[in-house]
């Protein structure tokens, strides 16, 4: 392969120069290149190294579909690996360099491996995994994980950065009537139709430039034609998206685009994202996605210098290359004479070899008047040459089969074995493609989705015939829309060459060892899968996963349809029988970057932040997460860590007072004539007759009987209730609310509002508690032992004249109250507690406290309420009312609900006072330290009332079960087994005398 | 992505709405037998077909919706609102 650039000609700007790295090496190309156009002009023939036998590997087409000139683009952070150089535009200081190679591409040690190919074959891993026989050497995943290490470097892709993507991405949602995919002559066709028609057309290329196969015509008609399309569908408003691929297509019209923002470009704007992942959704599509030239399996076929005949065309008419100037070309189909036509224009010695026995009547005397020497019944055998393509052993049909012939000097073979159309998109929708046997193609067959397919995608190959093509796919998307179903017709003239293809896929003669490659991307061969099928291989989906066909990067795109060839003819079936195996998005490779757009870091998940948020960290607080909340954790104050903090907090509560931030717990108003009646059917405990200015601890089941969450309500009147709920679950409680207000009891007048923004909250909690709040209220007597009782609610003022919520309710165990007002009060309300708190000698505290008070005190959260246990479990089953019927009630009956050895909650302690545990670890019976053990620690913390850590947990059987007996928490990963002792989970004040008090 | 075409805001991505589950199922009274829950909750069709499913439009207006769907080919034959009395108001405005 002597390639060159040519004097003139092609679509790039001659007048603006691009100076780039190929490994390290300075080359220039023009503006309209691509890295293999500029590479190719510059003589470079090896881009890359085969996957497992490290064989060289040229330019094998010139789109999408490249299986050899894989690259890296880019370096450090912006590290680009498995780009095609036949798309990847060049800009000025482009860094590409060659990968699965060292030291290069050129000089790749790793090209030992070639020699040692026949151990490389079909199932190779799958083989090393059982070991080597005969005595199965080497079998086990022990040994395997070590070959694994050496395997993954031999063989294999480029490097991907392990840097931080330096690079933005963004999301985008559009919808249109009608999304046209491809703007080659039937999807430009279809777009100016249908945007005429006055419908909002979206036109989207994958290309840099509009035109498709006009772009590879030289006539100035197609060029005219194309720029009149363009200016049409501009001045009809329609939207044109190119360096955007139509990536997928789902449900209801739905499309994913992504468009490449700026891959190309030298300096690109810091404001732009690099790629943009559209969303579409569209009333119909109309794929006007092409065709792509299929190669064929013969000896050496992956040679540099061996290419598809349409991509070597397309490097001399767009790109102005001479990929070759002693050029062979193998067709079983008429397309290739275009090709031939269009390097003997540009002067190149040009063989034709045809598969064919009879050929297009038209061509025979042109091909000789341009000096085309046409061999018919001839092909190729196998390519010779030692890094690129130098000479080529024909094979003849002599009527019986191949068989070989003679040896022909050359530097370029092209091959056409025919065209396969993209219907990849079409399969996205689960529309299997059916075997059209005159074109040798799989084809949209017909279907029922909102989606045309039109031009060389449904096999019509002449350039006018796809025009006409994309026109009607234009008027049957405008008659769906219109919802005319009777006229919706695809009605095309499919194929239009003159002379039927012959079906050619592998040339192999009687004696002649080849390697014939059918995917030149995963070094699989022909021998590869008659071995699959030998070995028993006999489902195209088996034969996929054994062989690895299809599974690189350009998911088969080149090969596929040579495998499945090849199968069929091992099995003694046809091509449809075979069946083929089902394409799946993405059409091409998109970036992780791009899936995630700005969804990373700190827009990961969104982050809540109470009102009082700022007041917190400006008092000392150190946050934690809860969910998606920002909570207090510890107030530390000088020289103290968090185990200090969080017990001097837990103590200063226990003995004087202590605030803490309670906003993030799920609040609901519940209002209307049907409130308590809604209230008493939900919750598990009586609801009835509370009376008003009281509050009650509820417990709530699902329909199956298991405890779905835990809060409070408050009375305010007759018809207006305030729920708390739990942090966690507040989301899902208001969705069940509105379920069953909606679904179930539509009957009862009451309606729900979540409150939980409105209202911010500080628990006051501690012997003090009282006489902080009075501090605060305007009329001290409103929070009085008798205005406010245990469980007691008001409603009244603070002594700044805001109202407030109060209840007397404690999570703390001791005398505590949670107090609520409007959120942007919230912060003037703080500043007043804790200016009274702190007469008081009290402090602020956080989540760690709050765990360490409910922990001593054997009161439940989420992490208790884990969505598996009953209300008995929890030790709450005295709560249940026999009374009253409600959610759950029926099935918390049920007999596995109600065995006496279910795990129950209990209170648990080192046996060795001054041992520490950790939750998570798994309670297991002395001696007996195995499987799922007896049951589970939830939560630990060091109790300052005990002097010692505790925990709570589920244990079978609970307190009762195992009192006295010394329990194993289970740890062996992490902190190792300590013994346990399993006590009550009321381990402070458990009679309660504290928070009534 | 399935498009759903909510009775109260119009056609959305399904990403809007949380799936509620089927849709059929007529829950029994508090006081039913427990034989009558065990049907309820546990005893469900896996239909290959139209099936009406509720789901809630809970990034939208937060209604419940029942909805036909055809889970061979997530076809929707139907929507309408779950709440009887909206349902009712709905079908005699159009």
């Amino acid at each position: 392969m002597s390639a060159s650039r040519l004097e003139q000609g092609g679509r790039i700007d001659r007048s603006s120069q691009v100076s780039f790295k190929w490994d390290n090496q300075n080359f220039t190309g023009f503006v309209g290149d691509t890295l293999a156009s500029a590479l190719m002009a510059s003589g470079e023939t090896i881009f890359g190294r085969s996957f497992k036998y490290h064989r060289p590997r040229g330019v094998m087409s010139a789109g999408v579909e490249e299986s050899g000139a894989i690259v890296t683009v880019g370096r450090g952070d912006r590290r680009d690996p498995n780009v095609k150089a036949t798309t990847q535009e060049i800009y000025e200081g482009l860094e590409a360099s060659g990968q699965n190679a060292w030291p290069n591409v050129r000089r790749d040690i790793g090209a030992v491996n070639n020699l040692m190919s026949r151990f490389f074959s079909a199932g190779f891993y799958y083989k090393t995994f059982m070991g080597i026989p005969p005595m199965e050497w080497g079998k086990g995943t022990g040994i395997w994980m070590q070959y694994e290490k050496l395997i993954r470097k031999a063989a294999g892709m480029g490097v991907a950065s392990r840097e931080p993507d330096p690079d933005t991405y963004e999301h985008g949602h559009r919808f249109c009537d009608v999304l046209v995919v491809g703007s080659g002559p039937a999807g430009l066709a279809a777009a100016v139709q249908l945007a005429q028609a006055g419908l909002d057309v979206m036109l989207v290329e994958q290309d840099y430039e509009l035109g498709g196969d006009y772009l590879n015509q030289t006539s100035p008609d197609a060029e005219e034609k194309r720029k009149a399309s363009i200016k049409a569908l501009q001045d009809a408003g329609a939207t044109i998206l190119t360096r955007t691929t139509a990536f997928g297509l789902y449900d209801y019209g739905v499309a994913g685009l992504l468009e490449r923002v700026t891959d190309h470009l030298a300096e690109p704007s810091p404001h732009t994202p690099r790629q943009r992942f559209l969303t579409v959704r569209a009333k119909h599509t109309i794929l006007a996605t092409g065709a792509l030239e299929r190669t064929v399996a013969f000896g050496n076929n992956d040679l540099p210098g061996i290419m598809t005949a349409a991509a070597a065309a397309t490097y001399v008419s767009r790109y102005g290359v001479l990929p070759g100037k002693k050029v062979v070309i193998a067709t079983n189909n008429d397309s290739a004479y275009a090709s031939a036509m269009t390097f003997a224009r540009v002067g190149a010695d040009v063989t034709l070899l045809d598969a064919r026995g009879s050929l297009p009547d038209s061509v025979g005397g042109l091909l000789d008047s341009k000096g085309i020497a046409l061999k018919a019944s001839n092909t190729a055998l196998c390519a010779n040459g030692k890094r690129v393509i130098s000479s080529l052993d024909l094979a003849v049909d002599s009527g019986a089969g191949w068989s070989a012939g003679e040896t022909v000097d050359c530097d370029l073979l092209l091959m056409s074995g025919g065209w396969s159309p993209v219907v990849n998109l079409l399969s996205h929708r689960s529309v299997r493609p059916v075997w059209d046997k005159d074109n040798l193609c799989f084809v949209s067959p017909k279907h029922d989705e909102p989606i045309q397919i039109a031009g060389s995608a449904n096999a019509v190959w002449g350039t006018s015939d796809c025009e006409q093509s994309g026109k009607s796919a234009a008027d049957a998307a405008i008659a769906a829309i219109n919802g005319d179903k009777t006229s919706v017709s695809v009605s095309t003239a499919v194929g239009g060459w003159e002379t039927p293809i012959k079906p050619l896929y592998e040339v192999k003669v009687e004696g002649r060892k080849l390697k014939s490659f059918i995917d030149p991307q995963h070094d699989v061969t022909a021998d590869d899968v008659r071995l699959a099928h030998q070995e028993g291989f006999v489902s195209v989906e088996h034969l996929k996963r054994y062989t690895t066909l299809g599974m690189a990067t350009d998911q088969g795109k080149m090969g596929n349809i040579i495998g499945l060839a090849l199968m069929a003819e091992a099995l003694g079936r046809e091509i449809p029988e075979v069946g083929t195996t089902t394409f799946r998005p993405p059409y091409t490779p998109i970036s992780l970057g791009a899936l995630t757009g700005r969804g990373k870091g700190a827009h990961f998940k969104p982050l809540r932040r109470t009102p009082m948020h700022e007041w917190n960290l400006a008092n000392g607080a150190t946050m934690t997460e809860a969910g998606l909340w920002q909570r207090p954790w510890y107030f530390a104050r000088e020289g103290e860590g968090i185990t200090e903090a969080y017990i001097r907090e837990t103590i200063t509560t226990r003995e004087t007072v202590g605030l803490v931030d309670v906003t993030s717990l799920g609040k609901i108003a519940i209002q209307g004539p049907d409130a308590t009646e809604f209230i008493n059917s939900i919750y598990s405990n009586a609801f009835a007759k509370l009376p008003i200015g009281k509050a009650r601890y509820g417990i709530m089941l699902r329909d199956d009987g298991i405890v779905m969450d835990d809060g409070t309500t408050w009375r305010f009147s007759e018809t207006d209730y305030f729920m708390t709920t739990t942090t966690a679950h507040a989301a899902k409680v208001m969705v069940w609310l509105e379920e069953l207000l909606q679904i179930r009891w539509s009957h009862l007048k009451v309606h729900v509002t979540s409150v939980s923004e409105q209202w911010a909250g500080s628990a006051v909690a501690g012997p003090k508690s009282r006489s902080v709040l009075e501090a605060c209220v305007q009329d001290e007597n409103a929070v009085s032992n008798d205005a406010l009782p245990f469980m007691g609610v008001i409603e009244t003022q603070l002594k700044n004249g805001v109202t407030c919520r109060i209840a007397r309710i404690s999570f703390s165990g001791e005398m505590a109250y949670e107090m609520y007002v409007e959120s942007d009060y919230s912060e003037s309300m703080m500043d007043m507690l804790w200016e009274s708190a702190k007469s008081f000698d009290g402090c602020l505290y956080g989540t760690e406290t709050l765990g360490a008070l409910r922990i001593e005190k054997g009161h439940v959260t989420g992490v208790e309420l884990d969505g598996r246990v009953t209300i008995e479990d929890a030790g709450l089953g005295a709560m249940a009312s026999d009374k009253k019927s409600y959610i759950g009630s029926a099935l918390r009956k049920r007999p596995d609900l109600n065995r006496p050895n279910r795990p129950q909650l209990v209170g648990i302690i080192p046996k060795e006072r001054s041992e520490t545990f950790k939750a998570g670890s798994v309670l297991c019976a002395e001696h007996k330290i195995e499987g799922h053990g007896e049951g589970w620690i939830t939560a630990v913390t060091h109790s300052p009332s005990m002097g010692h850590w505790i925990g709570l947990g589920y244990i079978n059987g609970g307190y009762s079960e195992w009192s006295g007996k010394t329990v194993v928490a289970a740890d062996p990963v992490r902190r190792g087994n300590i013994n346990v002792e399993i006590i009550s989970p009321h381990m402070v004040d458990p009679s309660g005398e504290r928070m009534r008090g | 992505m399935i498009r759903i075409n909510c009775p109260f805001c119009g056609e959305r991505d399904h990403s809007e709405f949380s799936y509620g589950g089927d849709g059929s199922i007529v829950y029994p009274a508090l006081d039913a037998p427990v034989e009558q829950w065990v049907e309820a909750v546990f005893q469900r069709e896996n239909i290959r077909g139209v099936q009406t499913e509720s789901w809630q439009h809970v990034s939208g207006c937060r209604q419940w919706i029942l909805v036909e769907r055809d889970t061979m080919t997530h076809e929707i034959h139907s929507v309408r609102a779950a709440h009887e009395g909206v349902a009712k108001v709905l079908e005699a405005g159009k």
